[in-house]
């Protein structure tokens, strides 16, 4: 059967991995190729780099990056940030990404979701959705957490679904950076309803709270950064101890 | 030289860059002289079987690829793999290169619902059949698979499979055809060692 996957995040902004919390107070951290590296060597079974600059000079900072970590490192490569169009599918795919992911793009125009998808194929489309609750409901925000949209997240979810997304990560805004566990009855909720893979994003602090994020069978993947990054949790660590709690997690071949 | 077949499927990226990374010489190219003069071809895809196939035929290099896979190693990568086959009932029917007798069919239709589509992830290989192509590498590693749509009636033919309810067949052989069902150049170390020996066959 298909294994849990881990994968880390690295925001990158003009150049370098940068961290903030609650998507915001962003802070300095290293280098994406060696950090790139790094992560290949401690077992992760994906990476997702965010481009979060903003200038066109930025724009080709992230491209070098990315074609850079592309060159040396074989596991898949999903990339976000900025994607608008079909044309922004088409910089980052050319120099390495295996997928891509849309936000504030595909709100502003769900069509982007289905043109992408047939051009591209599912797999090559995954929709990120940044969630927050707001007076009792659980609300898609836009614009890296700073607008709510009002879209209630269950029903785009289900949305983007329909329009043919392959895959669709959730990231809480409430437990973001936090490092108090996943959101699980946010994740629970979008999780009844769809059947895509989806990947939990935000909250993650400790070895544990992957263990109780898998105990919901409809998660393929946790995805986090800060407590990578930090290398407070080791990716490797991580996957022993999940493999100990009877998670099916790929561990052979990269302990050799 | 090991020729990538280029007829506008899919991205070849990593592909080019995961060979060069082992060292190996390699020419990514949609021209017959190329394929020629190679001494291994790689076949790639990615999308629609019957789109790539109608690319493929557009590229004028359909027969050249069918007479030199009589003459020298020849590895198809998921949709590249699934091209070598009779036949694919993905959306209609269409007629593939028929070098591996099989049929390529929608895995929805033989698994459990529960299951998602398409297999997409890490998965155990188990090898079945020994082969020099396992040279550097251990029955059980994992590799990486996406897609939904899965190689079937090809027992003879099948080296290693990954289990997702039903027994995929990810390694498949006749002849100096092989094909891989999973992506090798996402695969991680795994996936580089089986280029590495394919390279050596």
């Amino acid at each position: 059967m298909v294994s849990k996957r881990i994968i880390p995040c690295l925001d990158v902004r003009n150049g370098r991995v940068v961290k903030g919390v609650n998507f915001e107070g962003i802070k300095d951290m290293a280098d994406p190729v060696e950090m790139a590296r790094y992560y290949n060597e401690s077992g992760a079974d994906e990476l997702v780099f965010y481009d979060i600059t903003a200038s066109f000079e930025g724009r080709r900072l992230f491209t070098d990056v990315l074609k850079a970590v592309a060159s040396e490192i074989f596991i898949p490569l999903t990339v976000g940030g900025g994607i608008n169009s079909l044309e922004d599918f088409d910089r980052v795919l050319k120099f390495g990404a295996d997928k891509v992911s849309v936000n504030s793009g595909a709100i502003s125009n769900p069509a982007l979701i289905s043109d992408a998808a047939k051009r591209y194929g599912s797999q090559c489309v995954v929709l990120s959705m940044d969630v927050k609750r707001v007076g009792g409901e659980y609300h898609v925000f836009a614009k890296g957490g700073r607008e709510d949209t009002g879209l209630e997240a269950v029903a785009w979810a289900k949305c983007g679904e329909e329009l043919g997304a392959g895959e669709i990560v959730l990231n809480s805004i409430d437990t973001d950076g936090v490092r108090g566990g996943f959101d699980m009855p946010m994740l629970r909720a979008i999780g009844e309803v769809v059947s895509l893979p989806l990947i939990a994003s935000g909250g993650a602090g400790k070895p544990e709270d992957f263990s109780e994020l898998f105990t919901y069978d409809r998660i393929d993947a946790g995805l986090a950064a800060g407590i990578f990054h930090t290398k407070q949790v080791q990716i490797r660590d991580l996957k022993r101890y999940l493999k100990d709690c009877g998670v099916n997690v790929r561990t052979e071949g990269i302990y050799d | 030289m090991i020729a990538v077949v280029d007829y506008g499927v899919g991205n070849l990226f990593s592909l080019s860059s995961s060979l060069k990374f082992l060292g190996l010489d390699c020419v990514v190219t949609n021209r017959k002289e190329d394929l020629l003069a190679a001494d291994k071809i790689i076949l790639p895809g990615v999308g629609a079987f019957g789109d790539a196939i109608r690319k493929l035929n557009e590229t004028g290099l359909t027969d050249t690829v069918k007479e030199q896979a009589k003459l020298k190693p020849l590895l198809g990568i998921c949709l590249g793999m699934q091209l070598l086959f009779d036949k694919s009932l993905e959306f209609g029917e269409h007629e593939g290169l028929g070098l591996i007798p099989g049929v390529v069919a929608p895995l929805s239709d033989d698994i459990n619902p529960q299951l998602k589509i398409p297999h997409m992830g890490w998965n155990r290989l188990e090898i079945k059949k020994d082969d020099p192509i396992f040279k550097y590498f251990k029955s059980g590693e994992f590799v990486y698979y996406v897609h939904s749509f899965y190689a079937k009636d090809c027992t003879e033919s099948v080296l290693a499979v990954s289990y997702y309810d039903v027994a995929v067949p990810g390694l498949v052989r006749k002849g100096k055809v092989y094909g891989a069902q999973f992506h090798p150049e996402k695969s991680g170390d795994a996936g580089l060692r089986l280029l590495k020996a394919f390279a050596e066959i």
